[in-house]
């Protein structure tokens, strides 16, 4: 075979199973993923799916219960927030005003929140800044 | 001085300015003094940006509140050593400290290479000239660290007890320093692409170094990360696959692929388009790492959503894709491989798989990373991928990696044949197998991914060993000196190549604690009262009872701690105590907050309770159930309230001084329940004994070894006779 044909081949294969493998990978991917959502978007959320939920925790809404911590979620900017049932222990950051992100799975009105899925944002890049500069 | 900070900043950006123009115009006309003047102007930055640096850690260390980043992230309280390292701990501080690292090891190359690489150097400075540039100018328009206060804060917010970690102070300048490092090798591979140098292994034998290094601290700084996050954060883990961790991954993937296939440019002059193109990937990924942490591009522990250094980042990536692209298209016929491959047994093949294993590892986590944006932009919503998904993919590839790090050091080159594979392999093989059974019928069958692992690294130190013994054993035979003298001297005439080898070792022992303490940990989350137990594993964990107690530092009220004593048995016989506890840090915003509420309402943070051994370790961490504590909190603060203005200031700091040891006390009295997270982990010990040994192996391979030290001298002692030579 001239080497200049073998080569072709050798590309079309080549292509062909990148083209394979992306795809099989965007699939798989798409299956295993959740939604990225705020506390908005969870208001049309379907009972039993797991969705990733970024926001801030609620002033005044955090309470410690028998098994974990109980908490509201709200939007980064606005104030629809969503109840959150977590169970276990919570991150060191975490506390009222501050940004997590949680797997949460809807069960009846509350959104139960997935065991070691909560991340509060390290506050070592971002301070907010209350200190007025000149 | 912050006039004379942000003056040095804007003097730093100008000379970047000029030596990029310099450089290049010294290149283009063939003007020595030009390109001189270009290499100048990086030892200007470096000692203007020294000074601009300086004048920060002063400032911190003088807690000058004046300046808006120190109010920001220091405060008076704050200890010395952590005030030092608190300037990097802020968005501007790190920014700054990236720029300072990049003009150091800049300089540092350029000045080594003075004499070398005369048409290659240029491009390569210029490159870099152009990165300090960029963050100089971030530093300058966008984030400044000079910012001033129109009204001087009595106190600063302090720096987040979080980062009170001595890991977590020398983990940026470790992730910077490797980040920072790996732009060298990429200012070098397009000078030589410019140039048309590319073919040749001068560049590469020239920055080796550096780019060894880089694969090191940045190695270093994740294992920090790691460390710290095991340590200080109350969850347990060492590793979430969190965007950022994953950020700083992917240079060190590629890193680790590069300084793996040099070695075959070097030997047999193949793989120049491969390895130009790791490098350039490297250089990319590093800045990459450095824009997702600042950029808040991916919701990530470490992100922010309110960062202006998106677009900035975006344009300077986008630009080093198109020209790393373009210039490894228009040179494609330079980089034309001098050899092909003789036999798939033979260490260029292995060498090759490995570096398909390290990209396809570093493909998983890129893909996983920004699922979020692709997802978003297949299909309109954004996506998250989490651990399972990672772990899928990259613990196969893992084990893969592992298993190759055992058989390049030993395979021949070229072409292995039967005999000298039976020679090289036998004996590893069979004690890993050997391992294995025994492991197999332990009961480490269950989990068969950890009990591969485990096979492969005891495959790794079984060859590596064999290879030491060997070498140890031919010296002694040509020498007559003793064991440990032969190994001495085998090591110091080839440091590359025995550092190597045991980086594979320590590389193996780290996967080995990864895999055994993934698999066949048992974790915990309970909520207890005193007297109640938890068992985790073969240990019965019993809350004992409350400890709480006030710490103070030069006399102010630093923290409030609320822990308990536990009490691990194995088997009915006592193991250990441990003391964890959970740390209140007073809030310094006192917006709403009482002034006994405020003691309760900042950051709060674990100190774990950790039993470490070889064999396991066995964690704990608390968090105290306060809630009855509330109304004596809430008591307190109208009855502070009440009394604001009427008492001296002395008195009511005794009063609140009362009042907070009434709550510590009332908190030991309530026999109060807590929420226990207990862990029994196996051999996690030797991630960080892995880490150490491959920090030494790194450290070996870098040292330089007697040959340099040889041709050094030979070539000063040529430069000489020839300037005597020319002036007779």
């Amino acid at each position: 075979m001239p080497p200049a044909r073998k080569r072709k081949i050798r590309l079309v294969v080549a292509l062909s199973a990148a083209v394979l493998l992306a795809g099989a990978l965007v699939y798989t991917s798409l299956l295993s993923s959740n939604e990225a959502v705020t506390p908005s978007d969870l208001l049309a959320a379907k009972a039993g799916a797991s969705y990733q939920l970024t926001g801030k925790v609620v002033d005044g809404s955090v309470r410690n219960t028998s098994s974990g911590v109980d908490f509201r979620v709200r939007d980064r900017e606005g104030t629809t927030a969503v109840p959150v049932t977590y169970s276990g222990a919570v991150p060191d950051p975490f506390r009222e005003g501050r940004e997590v992100i949680v797997t949460v799975r809807k069960e009846g009105a509350t959104f139960v929140g997935e065991r070691d899925s909560l991340v509060t944002k390290c506050p070592s890049k971002f301070t907010e800044d209350a200190t007025q500069r000149s | 001085m912050a006039t004379v900070g942000r003056a040095l900043l804007i003097l730093a950006l100008a000379v970047a300015f000029y030596g990029v123009a310099a450089s290049i115009y010294g290149a283009v006309r063939g003007r020595d003094e030009w390109i001189a003047s270009g290499r100048r102007s990086v030892y200007a930055i470096a000692a203007l940006v020294t000074g601009a640096f300086a004048i920060l850690e002063v400032a911190f260390l003088r807690s000058d509140f004046s300046f808006a980043t120190v109010a920001s992230h220091s405060s008076t309280t704050t200890p010395t050593f952590y005030k030092g390292a608190a300037a990097w701990s802020s968005q501007e501080g790190s920014l700054l400290l990236w720029l300072w690292l990049l003009s150091l090891w800049s300089s540092l190359v350029l000045f080594a290479t003075r004499r070398q690489l005369r048409r290659v150097a240029p491009y390569a400075t210029a490159v870099l000239l152009g990165f300090a540039a960029f963050f100089a100018g971030l530093l300058v328009f966008r984030e400044t660290p000079f910012e001033l206060l129109a009204v001087v804060p009595p106190e600063g917010n302090g720096l987040n007890p979080l980062l009170r970690h001595p890991s977590m102070m020398i983990h940026p300048p470790m992730l910077y320093s490797g980040y920072t490092l790996f732009t060298i090798p990429f200012a070098f591979a397009i000078g030589a692409l410019i140039t048309r140098q590319v073919g040749a292994a001068d560049w590469i034998r020239a920055t080796r170094r550096f780019a060894l290094g880089a694969w090191l601290f940045l190695g270093i700084g994740i294992l920090l990360g790691a460390r710290w996050s095991y340590a200080e954060l109350g969850w347990g883990g060492y590793w979430a696959w969190d965007p950022v961790e994953n950020a700083s991954l992917l240079p060190w993937l590629t890193g680790t692929a590069f300084i793996h296939s040099i070695m075959i440019q070097e030997k047999r002059g193949m793989l120049k388009i491969w390895n130009v193109s790791l490098v350039l990937a490297t250089g990319t990924l590093a800045i990459l790492g450095t824009f997702l942490v600042r950029s808040g591009i991916l919701d990530s522990i470490h992100a922010f959503g309110a960062s202006t250094l998106g677009v900035p980042f975006v344009i300077l990536i986008g630009i080093l894709i198109a020209s790393s692209v373009g210039l490894v298209v228009l040179r494609r016929n330079e980089l034309r491989s001098e050899n092909r491959l003789d036999s798939l047994l033979s260490r260029e093949a292995i060498f090759l798989l490995n570096n398909l294993v390290l990209v396809a590892m570093a493909f998983v986590v890129f893909w996983g990373t920004f699922w979020p944006l692709i997802a978003e932009a297949l299909t309109g919503t954004r996506r998250a991928l989490g651990p399972p998904w990672f772990d899928k993919y990259t613990v196969p590839l893992a084990i893969v990696l592992v298993l190759l790090s055992g058989i390049g050091p030993v395979i021949a080159w070229r072409k292995a044949t039967v005999s000298n594979a039976r020679r090289n392999f036998l004996l590893p093989a069979a004690a890993a197998f050997a391992l294995g059974a025994v492991l197999a019928a332990l009961g480490a069958a269950d989990r068969p991914l950890a009990l591969a692992m485990f096979v492969c690294g005891a495959f790794v130190v079984a060859s590596v060993g064999q290879e030491f013994w060997r070498g140890v054993g031919v010296r002694r035979a040509m020498t007559g000196e003793n064991p440990l003298a032969a190994l001495r001297s085998l090591v110091a005439r080839n440091r590359r190549r025995y550092g190597g080898y045991l980086v594979h070792v320590g590389m193996a022992l780290l996967f080995v604690g990864v895999a055994a303490s993934t698999a066949f940990n048992d974790a915990r989350d309970v909520r207890l009262a005193p007297g109640q137990s938890v068992r985790s594993g073969d240990y019965t964990f019993t809350y004992e009872r409350a400890t709480s107690r006030i710490s103070t530092h030069d006399g102010e009220l630093e923290k409030i701690s609320f822990g308990a004593v536990v009490d691990v048995s194995r088997d009915g016989r006592h193991v250990t105590t441990m003391r964890p506890e959970r740390g209140y840090y007073p809030s310094r915003d006192l917006r709403g907050l009482g002034p006994v509420g405020r003691f309760f309402e900042g950051e709060a943070t674990s100190e774990i309770g950790l039993d470490a051994g070889l064999r396991r370790d066995i964690w704990t961490a608390m968090t105290p159930d306060i809630r009855r504590l509330l109304p004596t909190i809430e008591e307190g603060d109208r009855v502070f309230a009440a009394a604001a203005g009427k008492l001296p200031p002395a008195l009511e700091g005794q009063a609140l001084g009362a009042a907070l040891e009434g709550i510590v006390d009332k908190y030991l009295a309530d026999r109060p329940q807590a929420t226990f997270r207990v862990i029994s982990s196996p051999l996690v010990t030797w991630i960080w004994i892995g880490s150490i040994v491959v920090f030494l192996g790194g450290l070996i391979a870098l040292w330089p070894g007697p040959d340099a030290a040889r041709r050094k001298v030979t070539a000063r002692y040529a430069a000489r006779v020839a300037e005597d030579l020319g002036r007779a």
